[in-house]
């Protein structure tokens, strides 16, 4: 599903009903969103709808660094455990320097470098994505408590709260920071060599081999942007909660990779759009969010979004059956 | 007569494998069933193993008239086939690889112990140098091979089918199979033999059949047809030349490569063949020169300097083009659009600091969408909608954007129909004009006759020979099934 790929683009309008298939993820957020509206009250406040925001970002921009390693064709299980190590590497700099900036910098960077790790493994050690990253979960989450002794880091400096917490005008600050991410992700996925190589990579890795293109090195590369990403929401995730939670992010990397997949991103590689992520994002916040406002006993939220990461896939199967003969 | 087939016909969908297949086989007779490529060996004997159905002709066993809708019916006349050692299971044992699928069981649970001994058992009386319990996965392609014939002669056999069986085996590794093949023979078994290498006719058949497009041209005891005989049989058509190709006066040398097995030399405006059976190490030397599996020893040198290469993307900096035999899983991204396709080995020249320009981009396509008559909607369909032909184009396009001043082709038409051959090969002759320098690998021995200016001959994993242009197909097929 590519509700506005780039790759693609002309012949999505060649059939209608195969436009309206691609626009599925799309339909079925506005659909949420009206059927909250008129359910709740409170869903079209400016309270919640911020609040909404606040809560999917952290996910939200790890998504988009995962849309790149699964168009890729492969997977990243370790975001979780980068996210805490980021932020309590993060926090503890902020603590020790009375620097924000530098703190928030250096959280990135560690982000960034466990990407590479995962990015070197997976491409110099031949071994499966999976496989790599489920290792790198562990290691890093271990790493994370072993260095914080397992307590948080406390004691952040106030203006640390504005990342998570501020706003600019009427919007928050995060939303910039996501809307940012997110036009720099669909432009380097869309827009540059590096996103066609994905593509490519993702698509069928030995005909990218034998294309000339080094691989092993643009693996490292998508792996290093996920891992810069995560390390963003990592810092984000601080600043909300206002401590270095070295336990934070435990399961997030299930949500993240639901979310590109509702937007239509395929495990096998070679499909995938970071507004398709995006929509799987804020399909997953605003169930939670709905949920809340009606009063659904938040055990069975997650038998629902389950079951709509199950039904967003055997649609996409689906149409894909239906187009692809 | 254990076996009659008399005028046995097939088709798939349009293209009739088989027109009239025509074979007796004996009790305590091994009988060698040759031909080319696409000659319809196989098809004739799926049709007896039960796995295709006969679209006309008879089929006789024992005097009987059968027809078999699927391979148990055949087993059940005692018909197995060996197939070739890719159908066994790695991980499990001899004894669960001989049983697969025909499990004994005491109760509800396996006997693992009874199959265990009835193996050894088959093992034993044949002197088999395996034992039940070994993991196929650590077993040589000959011992493998074994296990098949375990698996056959399980069920009692009066005919056995061997398709192939020594193509990936060594000479020692042949000569067991040999002797495994004579004592089955000897047991009363009538046997089948299919094979590419006419070497082995005189060591292992009593009879000879050879099928030429899907028909039997010849058919005697072995002894009294010579080698050349039978390549004659095996190739003697006239192909109605679909390229003619002027010599070109060749240039400087633009590649020299000198590896173990292979010395060889391309020069500029040059077309340089490559012949050889199948598992001769043709497609092999293209992996090698590609980087996909670098040379441990010896030399590449591409226009006068040597290159070091260890990756394909070694290869393309140094200006080598692989066309590759298999256009699905190495020559395209498959779901990306064509456009994407053509500027996959060149995105610098459409990218200004990584950043994709669009517009110069589709223009790129579309030129070549012009250029080479691919026949697309538009440049963004994406690669598996096109016919074979046109995914060829596309991958030729990819290459001739890339502009390398060496280019590979690995069976450059395998899969395309007669008419995209030729645009195929004037895109092959223009690329020479241009000054680059080509090899080309191929099974379709008039067409590298048609289109190269002198042909290798390639046998198990070394040049055996070098011939003009002017040569016969009778020549090169003697080079490279017997040798000197």
């Amino acid at each position: 599903m590519r509700p506005w790929g780039t790759d693609g683009g002309d012949e999505f309008m060649r059939n209608r009903s195969q436009a309206i298939q691609r626009l599925l993820p799309f339909i079925s957020l506005a659909l949420l969103f009206v059927v909250l509206s008129i359910a709740s009250p409170y869903f079209l406040t400016a309270t919640n709808l911020s609040s909404v925001i606040r809560q999917t970002a952290v996910i939200n921009i790890m998504a988009l660094g995962m849309t790149l390693v699964i168009v890729s064709g492969g997977i990243d299980l370790s975001v979780g455990s980068i996210l805490a190590f980021s932020g309590v590497i993060g926090t503890m700099t902020m603590v020790g320097t009375g620097s924000v900036p530098l703190g928030i910098g250096v959280g990135i960077v560690c982000g960034t470098l466990w990407g590479c790790a995962n990015g070197l493994m997976i491409s110099m050690l031949r071994i499966p994505p999976f496989i790599v990253t489920l290792g790198t979960l562990g290691i890093v989450r271990g790493l994370t408590l072993v260095i914080s002794g397992g307590l948080p880091v406390v004691g952040l400096p106030k203006e640390h709260g504005f990342l998570g917490e501020g706003t600019i005008g009427p919007a928050p600050f995060v939303l910039v920071v996501l809307v940012g991410c997110a036009v720099l992700t669909h432009f380097a996925l869309h827009g540059t060599k590096l996103g066609r190589y994905t593509y490519a990579i993702g698509s069928n890795e030995a005909a990218a081999v034998y294309a000339g293109i080094p691989v092993a090195r643009y693996k490292v590369a998508i792996y290093a942007i996920c891992g810069l990403l995560t390390g963003v929401a990592g810092m984000i995730e601080t600043s909300r909660l206002m401590t270095g939670q070295p336990t934070a992010g435990v399961s997030y990397e299930l949500q993240v990779i639901a979310a590109v997949v509702i937007g239509g991103g395929s495990l096998t590689g070679g499909a995938g759009t970071v507004i398709g992520t995006l929509i799987g994002a804020f399909i997953m916040g605003l169930l939670s969010n709905g949920s809340d406002l009606l009063g659904v006993n938040p055990y069975w939220q997650q038998v629902i979004i389950g079951a709509i990461i199950i039904l967003a896939v055997a649609l996409d199967e689906a149409r894909k059956r239906r187009f692809s003969t | 007569m254990l076996l009659e087939l008399s005028s046995i016909r097939k088709s798939f969908g349009g293209v009739r494998a088989l027109r009239d297949g025509n074979l007796s086989v004996a009790p305590r007779q091994v009988h060698a069933l040759v031909g080319e490529n696409g000659a319809g060996k196989s098809t004739l004997m799926k049709i007896v193993a039960g796995m295709l159905r006969r679209d006309g002709g008879d089929m006789l066993w024992k005097g009987r008239v059968v027809d078999f809708a699927r391979p148990a019916e055949a087993h059940a006349l005692g018909i197995h086939m060996v197939h070739q050692e890719s159908l066994l299971a790695p991980h499990l044992t001899v004894s669960e690889n001989v049983f697969l699928g025909r499990e004994t069981r005491r109760g509800a649970l396996l006997d693992r112990v009874g199959m265990e001994r009835a193996t050894a058992r088959i093992l034993e009386s044949h002197h088999f140098p395996l034992q039940a319990n070994w993991t196929v996965e650590k077993l040589s392609p000959a011992q493998k091979q074994i296990v098949e014939i375990c698996r056959a002669l399980h069920g009692e056999p009066s005919m056995l089918i061997f398709d192939e069986p020594t193509s990936s085996l060594s000479d020692t590794e042949a000569a067991e199979v040999f002797r495994t093949v004579r004592e089955l023979r000897d047991r009363g078994i009538g046997i089948v033999y299919i094979t590419h290498r006419l070497g082995e006719l005189d060591e292992i058949a009593d009879d000879v059949t050879v099928l030429r497009d899907g028909e039997t041209v010849h058919s005697c005891p072995a002894d009294e047809v010579s080698t050349r005989e039978i390549v004659h049989h095996m190739v003697g058509r006239d192909v109605a030349a679909i390229y003619d190709r002027d010599k070109l006066a060749p240039g400087e040398v633009r590649l020299k490569v000198d590896v173990p097995g292979v010395a060889l030399e391309v020069r500029a405006g040059e077309i340089v063949g490559i012949a050889g059976l199948m598992g001769a190490g043709r497609t092999e030397v293209c992996e090698t020169i590609f980087g996909i599996t670098p040379a441990k020893e010896g030399s590449i040198a591409v226009n006068g300097v040597e290159r070091n290469i260890q990756s394909p993307h070694g290869a393309v900096e140094a200006g080598i083009a692989l066309v590759t035999e298999d256009r699905q899983r190495t020559g395209l991204a498959i779901k990306l659009p064509v456009r994407t396709n053509v500027t996959l080995a060149n995105m610098e020249a459409v990218c200004t600091g990584g950043v994709v320009q669009a517009g110069k981009e589709r223009r790129v396509a579309e030129d070549y969408q012009t250029r080479l008559r691919m026949q697309v909607d538009n440049v963004e369909q994406s690669a598996w909608q096109l016919s074979g032909g046109n995914q060829q184009k596309v991958v030729i396009a990819k290459w001739l954007f890339r502009d390398t001043d060496i280019v590979l082709f690995d069976e450059p038409t395998r899969g395309i129909d007669v008419g995209a051959k030729a645009e195929v090969f004037a895109l092959m002759d223009e690329m020479a004009r241009e000054g680059k320098a080509i090899v080309m690998v191929s099974s379709e021995l008039p067409e590298l006759l048609q289109v190269a200016d002198r042909i290798l001959v390639m046998r198990e994993g070394s040049v055996v020979a070098e011939l003009p242009r002017e040569t016969t197909q009778q020549e090169i097929m003697h080079h490279a099934a017997v040798g000197h």
